[in-house]
């Protein structure tokens, strides 16, 4: 099975090396995707290796890890995982949600920090991530208990589909809708992960409330559609 | 004819000129010129004849006319405001799309250049 990880990446010069380093013992490609940084990612990811794409122009979160499914289904790729540039996700972590869609036995699987096993997360968040989960409950019947976190592996399907229909801001909640509709399984696994290596959070207190009502809006309002049929011929 | 009369008249004349204006130095697409092109007309036809604004504005019980004519002003330029919001997320959408597409072709260019290298040696 040829997996690719995708490394988001927006100014983490600093980060992206350990970064990296931290996945020395993954077997597959590695893919920075650079979302239009003033820094040199570009520069120091290549030399160490991985392959990478850049964005012309910042394209948001969203817009860099559907550019890495993009690239994961062009080059056909069975499994893609989703590891953060900041350094929060850890590398020994990553076995746990490859394991599932190894098996065939989960299309998208979500490392979660709130399970057993897992991390305590700050209290605004916290309640955040309440807010979605029984959003998520009611709208897909699933219980997920950190839909906000970008530590995922996605499988073949999921990949052909997110490389089609991906949001570009605050992604992450929504994708768990749209993957659930297309009858997807979307399974939640707990992880462990590390506070950051350095710089702070996009989403800031200010901009906090804007993010849970553009993510509702988003998630009801994709609730309503059908299923997408992507190249299920 | 009223001071009003000539006043809005010349204003409304001058907004049509601005428009042909635009397109002819090809600042404005005609798709969207057509449309300011006939409310101009519209807002002339009113100017030059109040019975139009009036036997309208009375059949469908509105017995003060200028409040009819603020409403369908209101209504319409809600619609094109609308109208612009959904070709602003289409053109977001495709320019995103393009922005892909192009990260993606370089990498591939990259990837050409460099089996290239390798084969010459």
């Amino acid at each position: 099975m040829r997996i690719l990880a995708i490394i988001p990446a927006y100014n983490e010069a600093r980060n992206i090396t350990a970064v990296i380093e931290d996945l020395k013992s993954f077997r597959g490609d590695i893919l920075v995707v650079n979302d239009g940084s003033t820094d040199d990612t570009a520069a120091v990811a290549k030399s160490l290796g991985a392959h990478v794409v850049s964005h012309p122009f910042n394209l948001g979160i969203g817009g860099t890890v559907q550019t890495g499914l993009r690239y994961a289904y062009e080059h056909g790729y069975d499994m893609a995982i989703q590891f953060d540039g900041d350094g929060q996700h850890r590398g020994d972590q990553v076995f746990k949600i490859l394991e599932l869609v190894q098996k065939g036995e989960a299309d998208l699987v979500i490392g979660s920090r709130t399970l057993p096993g897992g991390y305590k997360m700050g209290i605004t968040r916290f309640i955040g991530s309440r807010i979605f989960h029984c959003l998520i409950r009611c709208l897909a019947g699933k219980a997920i208990h950190d839909p906000t976190s970008g530590f995922r592996c996605y499988g073949k399907k999921t990949i052909r589909l997110f490389s089609r229909f991906y949001t570009d801001d605050y992604p992450e909640v929504e994708s768990i809708i749209t993957a659930a509709r297309n009858g997807l399984r979307v399974v939640e696994v707990p992880v462990l992960m590390r506070g950051r290596l350095s710089g702070h959070s996009s989403i800031t207190r200010r901009k906090s409330a804007y993010y849970m009502l553009k993510v509702t809006l988003a998630m009801v309002v994709d609730a309503m559609r059908g299923r997408d049929l992507v190249g299920e011929s | 004819m009223d001071l009003t009369k000539i006043a809005s008249l010349g204003l409304s004349v001058g907004i049509f000129c601005f428009v042909v204006w635009l397109v002819r130095e090809r600042r404005l697409r005609e798709k969207y010129a057509l449309l300011w092109l006939c409310t101009s007309v519209f807002v002339i036809l009113l100017t030059v004849s109040r019975r139009i604004l009036e036997v309208a504005a009375l059949s469908i019980g509105i017995y003060y006319p200028p409040s009819l004519l603020f409403l369908v002003g209101v209504l319409f330029l809600l619609l094109v405001a609308v109208g612009h919001s959904v070709t602003l997320s289409r053109l977001s959408e495709s320019n995103h799309n393009l922005a892909q597409e192009v990260a993606l072709l370089r990498k591939q260019v990259e990837d050409l250049r460099e089996q290239q290298k390798v084969q010459k040696q």
